[in-house]
C-alpha cells in the first residue's frame, strides 16, 4: 500500500519584527485548502506521492507563488513561509498592499522549500520536528483533505486521524469535565480531544448535555469540576475574551436581529470581533454561504433555512480556530438540511476545524472524521467505522434463489465462518471473521453446493446501529 | 473598566440606535411621552397668575419645570428594562455572548443607546419649552421662568443623572428578570427617587439653590456610577443563557 508523504510548512515570522501576527493563514495544496497556520506554528499535512503544488495565502490576494514539488511515498518536505513585509504599522501595511496588489498578488508571503528528508516508512510512527529554532511553538495542524483522488483522499484520511493523536497537540482537550447545576448533572467526566482540521461530532438524544458541553467550552457557563483547553488556552475565567476571540458558536438558533438586514448583522458581529475593515471579510463570508445577493435583504424576510446560512456566515468572520455548530441543521424542512449540511462540507474541504453536535446520525456519518456519542456520560469516542468493528461482529450476507438443503452442513466447513443463522428461507447471515478472506471461501462452498446465490455482501452496521447499541437503553437524561 | 475595547462598545450602540429607527412603534412612543410631559407644564405656566406675588409666582413656575424632569426618567426607564431581557426573549442574545465582547462593554453600549437619545429628547423639548415661554407666555411668567437659574440649571444638569439613574436600575432588572413585561414594571421603579426628590422640593424640605443642585447633581453622578459597577457584576453570562445562577467550581 502506498504511503502518503507529509508536509511540513513552517510559518515563521518576519525578521525584522518580532511581534506576533494573529491573522490565520491558509495552506493550500493542489488549489484545496487543508490547514491553517497560526503565527510561528507549523502545520502537518499529508498527501499522496507525486507531483503537487503548494501554495499558503493570508487572504485571496495576499499569498506565496504557487510552488511545485514532487512528493515521493512516505518522504518528508519541510517547507516554511513568512511575511516579506514587517508591516508592523498601519502606514507599510497599507502602502504594501496598495503595491502588491497593483504589481503582483503572491509577493506577499515568501514560501520556500527547506529540505526533503528520506523516505519514512510509517507516518504514524514519525515525530514531526521542530521547523527551526526561531519556532516558539511546534503546534502541528493536521488535516486529512490534501487529496486529489476519492481513492488517495482516503489514505490521508486514515493516515491523519491516527497521526492526529500521535504527533499533533489538540485544538480541544477536553478532561474529566463535569457540570451540574445543583442536584441536577448536566454531563459528568467528559474527556476527548479534537484535532485540528477535524469535523468532529457529538452524538446524543436530546438532554444529553450536548448543548451546555458546547456552552461550557464556548465560556458561556463554567464547568463543576474538570479542565479544558481550548486553542492551547485553559479554560479559565480569566480566559474567556481570549478563547471567544478564537472560536465562534452557532447556537441551534441562529439569533439574528431581525429588523436588521444580513450586511447590517454581519458588520455588527465583525464588530464585536475587532475586525476594523470587515468589508471584505464580509463578503467572504456571504460568498461562502451562497448569499452575496442577499446581503441587504432584512433577516426577518428569511427562511429560516436562509437564516441558517446567515448564521454560519457570521461564524466565518473571525475566522475561528475552532467553530462550534450546536445542531445546525434542527428545524430545517429536507432542501434547506441539505443546503446546510453542503455548506459544512464545504468549511470542512477549506479546512476548518468544527464541533458537531447533532442527534441526527445521518448527517453526522456523512460529516464528521470522529464522532463522540454521549448521554450525560460520554459513551464512546472514535471513527464511525472503528466503532462499528468495536462493537458489532463482520458479517456476510447470503441470499439464495432457494432454501439451502442442509445449510449446517455447508457453514460449518468453512473456517473463516465463525457461526450463522437463517434470517429469512432464503437469506443468512455468517458471522466471520474476515470477510474478504471468507466472501471467495463462501462463494465457492455455495457453488459446489449447487445453490442458486442472488447475493453475497458484507452486512454494513450504520451509525445509527452503533447509536443505539449505545444509547437505547439508557433513560433520557434531565435537561438543566 | 481596564481593557475597554471602545469600537466594541461603539459597535453595541450603533446596532441599538439602528434597531430603534428601524421600529417604528418605539421612536413613536419615545415621542409621544415628552409630548404628553410637555403638555401640563405648558397649560401650568400659560395659566400661571402674572399679577400674583413673586414667591407664588415661583412656585407656580418650579413645579411645572421638575414635572418636566420625570420625562428623563420614564422613556429610558422602559428601553433599558427591555434591553437585556428583550436580547434573551429574541433569542439574539448567546450568540452575542459567545464573541470576545466582555460585560462592562455589553452594558455600557446598551446604556449608551438607550441615554444618547432619551436626554437629546428631552433637552429637545426643554428648549422647545423654553422657546414657547420666551414668545408665548405672559412678561411676567416668562422673567420668573428664565430667572429661575437653579430649577433651569438643574433641568438641564439632573436630566442625563437621573436618566442614568433610570438607565441603570432598568438594566439591573433587565439582567435578572425572566421575562419583558416584569422587567418593564419593574423598571418604572427607577423613577421613585426622582419623584421623591421633587416631592422634596414642592414641600419645602429642599430649598432649590445652586449649592442644592450642584450638591443633587454630584450625589447622582456617584449614585449613577456604583450602580452601574453593581450592573456590570450582576451580568452574569451563565443565569442569562441557563437561568440558573452560576454553580461555581468544586
Amino acid at each position: 500500500m502506498a504511503v502518503p508523504a507529509t508536509l511540513s510548512i513552517a510559518r515563521k515570522g518576519h525578521k525584522a519584527n518580532s511581534a506576533t501576527n494573529t491573522r490565520p493563514w491558509r495552506v493550500f495544496v493542489d488549489g484545496e485548502a487543508v490547514a491553517t497556520l497560526a503565527d510561528r506554528d507549523t502545520a502537518s499535512v499529508t498527501v499522496p506521492a507525486g507531483r503537487h503544488t503548494l501554495r499558503v495565502a493570508s487572504t485571496s490576494i495576499l499569498r506565496s507563488r504557487d510552488l511545485s514539488f514532487d512528493a515521493r511515498d512516505g518522504s518528508l518536505l519541510r517547507f516554511s513561509c513568512s511575511p516579506r513585509s514587517p508591516a508592523p504599522i498601519i502606514f507599510t501595511r497599507w502602502l504594501f498592499w496598495l503595491l502588491v496588489t497593483l504589481v503582483r498578488h503572491d509577493l506577499w508571503i515568501e514560501l520556500t522549500l527547506d529540505d526533503d528528508v528520506e523516505s519514512v516508512t510509517d507516518p504514524r510512527q514519525q515525530t514531526l520536528p521542530a521547523a527551526n529554532a526561531a519556532t516558539s511553538s511546534s503546534t502541528v495542524t493536521t488535516s486529512p483533505r490534501a487529496t486529489l483522488t476519492p481513492e488517495a483522499r482516503a489514505i490521508v484520511i486514515a493516515n491523519m486521524a491516527a497521526q492526529r493523536h500521535l504527533d499533533g497537540p489538540s485544538v480541544l482537550v477536553v478532561e474529566h469535565l463535569t457540570k451540574r447545576f445543583g442536584n441536577r448533572t448536566a454531563f459528568t467526566d467528559v474527556s476527548f480531544e479534537v484535532g485540528y482540521g477535524e469535523v468532529f461530532g457529538f452524538l446524543g438524544p436530546n438532554g444529553a448535555g450536548k448543548t451546555t458541553t458546547v456552552r461550557t467550552l464556548g465560556t458561556l457557563i463554567s464547568p463543576t469540576s474538570g479542565s479544558a483547553t481550548i486553542a492551547g488556552i485553559p479554560l479559565l475565567p480569566e480566559n474567556g475574551v481570549a478563547i471567544r476571540q478564537k472560536i465562534a458558536i452557532m447556537p441551534e438558533s441562529p439569533g439574528l436581529y431581525l429588523r436588521l438586514s444580513v450586511r447590517e448583522n454581519l458588520e455588527y458581529f465583525a464588530g464585536l470581533y475587532g475586525l476594523r475593515h470587515p468589508a471584505p471579510r464580509i463578503a467572504e463570508a456571504l460568498d461562502a454561504v451562497n448569499l452575496s445577493d442577499r446581503a441587504n435583504d432584512l433577516c426577518g424576510g428569511l427562511s429560516k433555512g436562509l437564516r441558517q446560512r446567515v448564521g454560519l456566515a457570521r461564524t466565518l468572520l473571525s475566522e475561528p480556530t475552532l467553530m462550534f455548530l450546536d445542531e445546525p441543521t434542527s428545524g430545517l424542512d429536507p432542501v434547506a438540511t441539505l443546503e446546510v449540511l453542503n455548506l459544512i462540507l464545504a468549511l470542512k474541504a477549506r479546512g476548518v476545524t468544527i464541533f458537531l453536535t447533532t442527534h441526527r446520525l445521518d448527517e453526522a456519518e456523512r460529516l464528521c472524521d470522529r464522532v463522540a456519542i454521549m448521554n450525560t456520560k460520554l459513551r464512546t469516542v472514535g471513527r464511525t467505522e472503528d466503532l462499528r468493528e468495536q462493537l458489532f461482529k463482520r458479517s456476510l450476507m447470503v441470499r439464495t434463489l432457494a432454501p439451502l438443503s442442509d445449510a449446517a452442513q455447508l457453514f460449518a466447513h468453512i473456517p473463516s465462518v465463525e457461526e450463522w443463522r437463517v434470517n429469512t428461507d432464503n437469506s443468512y447471515e455468517l458471522t466471520v471473521t474476515d470477510p474478504t478472506v471468507a466472501a471467495p471461501e463462501v462463494t465457492r462452498a455455495l457453488v459446489g453446493a449447487h445453490a442458486d446465490v442472488l447475493s453475497i455482501a458484507e452486512s454494513q452496521h450504520s451509525l445509527e446501529d452503533v447509536y443505539l447499541e449505545l444509547i437505547a437503553d439508557d433513560v433520557e437524561a434531565p435537561t438543566p | 473598566m481596564k481593557n475597554l475595547d471602545l469600537p466594541r462598545v461603539v459597535a453595541v450602540v450603533r446596532r441599538e440606535l439602528l434597531d430603534y429607527r428601524r421600529k417604528r412603534s418605539i421612536v413613536v412612543s419615545m415621542l409621544i411621552f415628552p409630548v404628553l410631559f410637555l403638555v401640563e407644564p405648558v397649560v401650568a405656566i400659560f395659566v400661571a397668575p402674572p399679577s400674583g406675588s413673586t414667591s407664588s409666582l415661583d412656585n407656580a413656575v418650579i413645579l411645572p419645570l421638575l414635572y418636566m424632569l420625570l420625562m428623563a426618567v420614564v422613556t429610558p426607564s422602559t428601553l433599558a428594562a427591555y434591553s437585556i431581557v428583550g436580547e434573551r426573549e429574541q433569542g439574539t442574545l448567546e450568540p452575542l455572548l459567545t464573541t470576545p465582547l466582555r460585560q462592562q462593554e455589553f452594558v455600557l453600549g446598551k446604556a449608551a443607546a438607550v441615554m444618547i437619545p432619551s436626554v437629546a429628547l428631552a433637552y429637545a423639548v426643554y428648549a422647545l419649552f423654553l422657546i414657547c415661554v420666551a414668545l408665548f407666555a405672559h412678561r411676567d411668567v416668562s422673567a420668573a421662568v428664565f430667572h429661575d437659574g437653579p430649577t433651569l440649571l438643574a433641568l438641564f444638569l439632573f436630566a442625563p443623572l437621573v436618566a442614568g439613574w433610570a438607565v441603570v436600575v432598568g438594566m439591573g432588572v433587565s439582567v435578572r428578570a425572566t421575562e419583558v413585561r416584569v422587567a418593564q414594571q419593574l423598571g418604572m421603579l427607577a423613577s421613585f427617587p426622582v419623584i421623591g426628590v421633587i416631592v422634596l422640593l414642592i414641600s419645602g424640605v429642599i430649598q432649590p439653590t445652586f449649592a442644592a443642585a450642584l450638591e443633587f447633581g454630584a450625589g447622582l453622578l456617584v449614585a449613577d456610577l456604583l450602580a452601574l459597577r453593581l450592573v456590570s457584576r450582576l451580568f452574569d453570562r451563565e443565569r442569562l443563557v441557563t437561568g440558573s445562577k452560576a454553580s461555581g467550581r468544586e
